[in-house]
């Protein structure tokens, strides 16, 4: 138990530091990252099924075309709609909708959509067996989360990213385009969810309806942990990761993704920013 | 200097001072305010009665719908954007089912019944998330609809995921057609009425600077209740209506196409203007009706419009054609280039 619900927790996290980072540096809440998550696994299947590309390619090639269809998205749609939190919901909302809506309606349905795993096989882990593809996906989080560190805390660009995070106008007049900065965050973040998709959904069926459930798993991971924190979305990652655990052990399995739900709402009530989100909380909520 | 034009808008003579003072002096003019006042209005009263059956029941889908747009372009007006409009139609739905199917009740018993015990549920589902704003609520209100849809489902109650069915059916379509259109109409006149009074101003000042509602000594959260309760109320009212009329309530109450509609209205029509919605509802309805051939890519279609209108057309339909009526357009040189006015 206490090993699925680790590697459950960085399935989480996956999901949502896409999300977190977009939402973190440019402000923009992206209502179209379950639709990202469905379209880099389908690509990934495409080229490795249809177009018989090796697995590595085709999994980095997808990767990069939803990175770009990001920056695209931003720079076509969001770019006119800054400032108009309402409208960059409902357009990155909409374009979730036409994609997983064009995916359902282009027949993505059943068991033959499935990517397989990297290496097949298990291992012995307190004495749990677990699967090979689970530790890939653990270690590939954790390797995730330090080089986030790295590039944000150590390099340049990552300086600027949290100057445009901080406060978008000081960083204009020391020379930072927020545009461009907001672009790359968005078309990070549509990596992240893409690589997370990579990653995961071996372990799954590709359906249309898992994208819109790891929209609500990356909003509730986030909503918790408060949006802007890095630190609380693993955080809250960990949380509803073991709660998902014990709910399906000890109360029933079908409630899995309810509880959690539950919870989120709870957490709203007694603490409205999140546990780590405080540095907003006269802004952004009343 | 380079001469570039503007274009420069007058207001029609007609317009004295203010918004809604005029100065009347021919038959014509009246025409040309009374026009379009009365023509939505006897426009639909004709559709509604005359079309033929198979569209009469496409034009009290559209009128349903149109209310689902009023209400979420209500609590939009409040701060309140809800991305799960779907979640207040299914409460009312369900309601309105149970007390139908399980306590024997009658139509004109279970529909008002249902509405008012929908409203409650849906305000107290949405309490915990009203001390967010902004996309933060948008959030929590596109998450609710989904995991209700997740306890009826597992947990097996209210019929679990066949639904209900087996309800009383409205007398006649002649009734259902003039209950639709009536509830249509109050909505509207109602709402518009609402957010005019002092009360009303209270609403849009929590979209506005809720900081100042709260320094006026009004409690924020309340009057966010209060605004659930009015919005959600009309979409329960919608609920349990369609109920009735399908006879039937299942999970596709919580579908997503039940939250994207009220959307795509209002933001075709034009949010914020209570008639915006009203028109997008009366362009999509029809159309939706149209493209049902095409199975999910009407979502498709849906969304993609949604976008294109939020990119290209922000202000929406509504206030675009009124000012087209309403002013006179012109070129003038402008020297040195002037940003439009």
């Amino acid at each position: 138990m206490l090993v699925y619900g680790f590697i459950n927790s960085v399935i989480l996290m996956m999901i949502a530091l896409g999300f977190s980072i977009t939402f973190g540096i440019s402000r923009v809440a992206n209502f179209s990252h379950g639709g990202f998550y469905i379209l880099g696994g389908i690509l990934t299947w495409y080229g490795l099924i249809k177009l018989g590309l090796p697995y590595f390619l085709s999994a980095g090639l997808s990767i990069i075309i939803v990175g770009i269809i990001g920056a695209v998205m931003y720079r076509v749609v969001l770019v006119r709609l800054r400032g108009l939190e309402l409208s960059e919901v409902i357009a990155t909302f909409s374009l979730g909708i036409v994609i997983l809506e064009l995916l359902r309606g282009l027949g993505v349905f059943g068991y033959e959509f499935r990517n397989p795993v990297f290496i097949d096989g298990s291992v012995e882990i307190f004495g749990v067996g677990v699967g090979i593809q689970r530790i890939i996906i653990v270690c590939a989080g954790a390797v995730l989360l330090l080089i986030l560190h790295v590039f944000v805390h150590h390099t340049k660009m990552g300086l600027a990213f949290r100057g445009v995070a901080q406060q978008e106008h000081t960083a204009l007049s020391v020379g930072i385009n927020p545009d461009q900065v907001s672009m790359l965050s968005l078309a990070m973040g549509s990596i992240m969810c893409a690589l997370a998709a990579v990653l995961i959904l071996p372990l799954g069926v590709i359906s249309v309806d898992e994208g819109y459930d790891i929209l609500i798993k990356a909003l509730a991971v986030c909503i918790i942990g408060g949006l802007e924190s890095t630190l609380g979305v693993l955080v809250a990652a960990f949380i509803i990761g073991y709660i998902e655990v014990l709910t399906s052990m000890y109360i029933s399995s079908s409630l899995t993704s309810v509880i959690p739900l539950a919870c989120m709402l709870v957490i709203l009530l007694i603490r409205p920013s999140g546990i780590f989100g405080k540095s907003k909380e006269i802004e952004e909520r009343v | 200097m380079s001469t570039e034009r503007r274009r420069e808008r007058i207001d029609r003579p007609i317009k004295a001072v203010t918004d809604d003072i005029f100065c009347l002096s021919s038959m014509r003019e009246i025409a040309y305010l009374v026009i379009p006042r009365i023509l939505p209005i006897v426009g639909l009263l004709l559709l509604g009665f005359l079309v033929p059956t198979y569209w009469r029941k496409v034009i009290v889908i559209t009128f349903i719908m149109g209310m689902m747009a009023l209400s979420w372009d209500f609590m939009a007006s409040c701060g309140l954007t809800s991305l799960g409009q779907a979640l207040f139609f299914a409460i009312g739905a369900y309601s309105s089912a149970a007390v139908n199917h399980y306590l024997g009740l009658p139509i004109y018993l279970s529909i008002p019944l249902g509405t008012l015990i929908g409203a409650i549920i849906s305000t107290a589902c949405i309490y915990p998330a009203l001390g967010l704003r902004g996309i933060y609520f948008s959030m929590v209100t596109l998450i609710i609809p989904l995991m209700l849809m997740r306890v009826v489902e597992t947990t097996g109650i209210l019929g679990g995921t066949e639904g209900i069915t087996g309800l009383t059916h409205f007398p006649g379509m002649f009734i259902t057609t003039t209950i639709s259109m009536a509830a249509l109409w109050a909505t509207f006149f109602g709402l518009r009425r609402l957010i005019d009074s002092d009360y009303g101003h209270i609403f849009v000042a929590l979209k506005d600077n809720d900081r100042a509602v709260e320094a006026s000594g009004l409690s924020i959260r309340w009057f966010k209740v209060q605004a659930i309760f009015i919005g959600s109320a009309i979409c329960c009212f919608c609920g349990a209506f369609m109920t009735h009329y399908y006879m039937s309530v299942g999970m596709s109450a919580f579908a997503v196409d039940l939250s994207i509609f009220p959307i795509a209205a209002s933001v075709v029509g034009g949010m914020g203007t209570l008639a915006g919605p009203l028109l997008g509802a009366i362009i999509l309805g029809p159309l939706s009706e149209a493209l049902r051939t095409f199975g999910s890519f009407r979502v498709v279609i849906y969304a993609a419009l949604l976008g294109t209108f939020i990119v290209t057309l922000p202000e929406g339909l509504f206030p675009y054609l009124a000012r087209k009526y309403q002013q006179i357009e012109r070129w003038v040189e402008a020297p040195g280039g002037i940003s439009e006015d």
